[in-house]
């Protein structure tokens, strides 16, 4: 996984409560075997008119969110389905960042899994964020290493994050490879509820 | 015992924690992983590609669900990629040595119907799966929680997960239902007044006369439907209900008074602290109807639809204008007064035998109104064969009702059943967001018995006063 370290970006504001995952990424693309190439339909049903021409009124589509990397919405983000398409989806169409006052629980998970990170951040916070994004342009840079969200026009909030998935993000760590270093943990439990040991080495 | 009085929560937490490295996330021990083709093929081709197994195979169980037609299943699969998915959970299973529930298995079905009924689903047990609707296992007192795709791969090869403990919520229900009202009544009451993100973080406990009194598949209903108030996971302590339930299932333990012992210890002890506590009553739920895009925006099936300038928080005014926008409805409207075009009965939510009885009871005698397009979808091959023993499905084809094989359906249209832009759905299923059905569906969750009623009168109406011909 790649490591998030800083993070510097362009935001996209969208104001919307409850985006739940259906909208992030509609069922009909979950079809594919792959982790891959799910960008192309992020947001699909507000992002695209019905002859498959974007919608110039939907946030993402507006000029000067192109290229945004940083994507701002309202509270109970990434409600829903556990699909993993969604964050999926919003990395490949170059999030690295998603802020909101409060984001549903496997969703924000999910997100540490793709070297994503999401923030949460108190309502007014989340306010003043978007009163700057309304007008033109607006960068902020999320920096794991001071855990410290800020601009450059003097806002700055301290990132909470848990101290293991701030770890694991910065190094880039495979939270399966983690796990396995304590094999031994789990050959112990099986054990001692009446389970034959396994082998642990790949067939 | 030495512990201070612990939530059912607790005992199940306790038991699983296979570790607590400092400094990282405290390991879990999985019983039962549950397996579907949507959000598994990522994971196992995790597991290929950095040349692991699966660590606990006879600990999982696979079945295609989410993707597959309910048409005759003699028929090849039409549209290719849903086969691609349907056939690479075929060769996974078969390379890595999982149990699959296949399409011509007379056991396949929705993986949340199949668990509890193959008696796979124990008490204090923990189960994950891909799929957020995995709460509703917690009905039989397990601590049951969806997972994302990486996490599913985790499972696969540890047996584990990293898991935070998540904080209780007790959430009881006093009195009772009156008749009429039911499980999915009452969850959509409980969710309206938890709101969509009232129960994030949260681990909800069901107390309470109101769900003591509920059968175990109604129970299934209520947990189910956890995660629309953004809970992680449901859980009922398991009683004897529990118990009658589970005994001679295909995977029920062998020595089972054993096992009843072992599960009669689980419910929490007196004076066991929640989180918090949120305390509701039976007789205040009436039958329900969602009027907009998210599951909390419900109301009563004698009330109207409401006006979002009145609501007291920004957001939900904001969230209130768009949902009525897309769902074409008006302040003020009457519930009864929305005709719909369409019915959709099932969903893990509301698919099991006693859903489909109490449809059909409404269904008997009576004919789908001309306008509407009615479905039943059961929950599995057993449910379906149990419903056509009792001669349910001669009731639905009479009335007009299409007889379907087992799936999730139109719950979430990946298969061919869907929605079209503008139609009006009655559906039992668990959510109606934006194009859940169908890109420009509108829907509107019900319980099984009102979904049958508006099948007849092509609009919402109240069971209450319902002229049953039986």
């Amino acid at each position: 996984m790649e490591p998030f370290v800083t993070h510097s970006g362009l935001v996209a504001p969208l104001d919307r409560a409850n985006v739940d995952t259906d909208q992030i990424i509609p069922k009909q693309f979950l079809k594919r075997i792959e982790r891959t190439g799910f960008g192309q339909f992020l947001f699909f049903d507000w992002r695209f008119l019905a002859d498959g021409s974007p919608d110039p009124a939907f946030e993402l589509n507006k000029p000067e969110r192109k290229g945004a990397s940083v994507l701002l919405a309202r509270r109970n983000f990434g409600c829903g389905s556990s699909r993993e398409h969604a964050p999926w989806a919003l990395a490949d169409y170059g999030f690295r960042v998603v802020i909101a006052p409060t984001f549903a629980d496997i969703f924000f998970n999910n997100c540490f899994q793709n070297g994503m990170l999401p923030i949460r951040l108190d309502e007014a916070d989340v306010d003043e964020l978007f009163r700057r994004a309304a007008v033109g342009p607006y960068r902020l840079t999320a920096d794991l290493d001071r855990s410290e969200l800020r601009d450059d026009r003097g806002f700055s909030r301290p990132i909470a994050i848990d101290p293991f998935r701030r770890t694991c993000l910065m190094k880039g760590l495979d939270n399966i490879g983690l796990t396995l270093a304590h094999a031994s943990a789990i050959d112990t439990w099986e054990s001692a509820h009446g389970m034959a040991p396994s082998s642990w080495q790949a067939r | 015992m030495n512990h201070p009085p612990r939530t059912l929560l607790d005992k199940i937490w306790d038991e699983h924690l296979v570790a607590s490295p400092a400094g990282e996330q405290p390991i879990l021990y999985i019983d039962l992983h549950l397996v579907h083709e949507v959000t598994s093929p990522q994971a196992f081709e995790g597991l290929r590609l950095a040349g692991r197994r699966v660590h606990r195979p006879e600990r999982t169980f696979a079945t295609p669900d989410h993707n597959v037609p309910t048409t005759d299943r003699r028929l090849p699969i039409a549209d290719a990629i849903s086969k691609q998915q349907i056939d690479t959970l075929r060769a996974n299973c078969r390379e890595f040595g999982v149990r699959l529930f296949d399409l011509g298995d007379a056991d396949q079905g929705i993986v949340h119907v199949i668990g509890p009924e193959l008696g796979l689903t124990q008490p204090g047990m923990t189960i994950v799966c891909g799929d957020s609707h995995t709460a509703t296992h917690g009905a039989l007192g397990a601590l049951a929680f969806g997972i994302g795709t990486s996490e599913v791969e985790h499972v696969l090869a540890t047996q584990t997960l990293r898991q935070s403990k998540p904080k209780s919520l007790e959430v009881r229900v006093d009195g009772s239902l009156a008749p009429g009202v039911t499980a999915k009544d009452l969850v959509l009451h409980l969710i309206g007044r938890l709101s969509t993100e009232g129960g994030t973080g949260h681990v909800i406990e069901y107390t309470g006369d109101c769900i003591r009194g509920l059968s175990m598949e109604e129970r299934m209903t209520v947990c189910n439907m956890s995660i629309e108030a953004g809970a992680r996971a449901g859980m009922i302590a398991p009683d004897q209900v529990t118990f009658d339930y589970l005994r001679g299932r295909d995977h029920s333990p062998k020595d089972f008074e054993k096992a009843v012992e072992r599960w009669s210890r689980l419910p929490s002890d007196p004076g066991a602290v929640y989180d918090r506590v949120e305390i509701f009553r039976g007789s205040d739920v009436t039958p329900q109807v969602t009027w907009g895009t998210n599951p909390a925006q419900v109301v009563g099936i004698d009330g109207a639809v409401p006006d979002p300038a009145t609501f007291a928080d920004a957001s939900d005014r904001e969230s209130g204008r768009r949902s009525l926008d897309y769902m074409a409805l008006s302040a003020g409207t009457r519930i009864t007064d929305i005709p719909i075009d369409r019915v959709f009965i099932g969903s893990c939510t509301n698919s099991r035998i006693e859903d489909l009885r109490a449809a059909a009871r409404v269904a008997r005698g009576h004919k789908v109104a001309a306008s509407v397009r009615a479905m039943v979808v059961p929950g599995s091959g057993r449910v379906k064969r149990q419903a056509e023993a009792e001669g349910l499905d001669r009731i639905f084809r009479e009335a007009g009702f299409e007889w379907r094989e087992a799936g999730c359906s139109m719950c979430l249209g990946m298969n061919p059943d869907t929605l079209a832009p503008g139609e009006r759905c009655a559906s039992t299923s668990n959510r109606n967001f934006e194009g859940r059905q169908g890109k420009g569906g509108r829907t509107h969750l019900v319980s099984p018995a009102m979904a049958a009623a508006a099948a007849v009168t092509g609009r919402f109406t109240d069971i209450r006063g319902w002229r049953y011909l039986d």
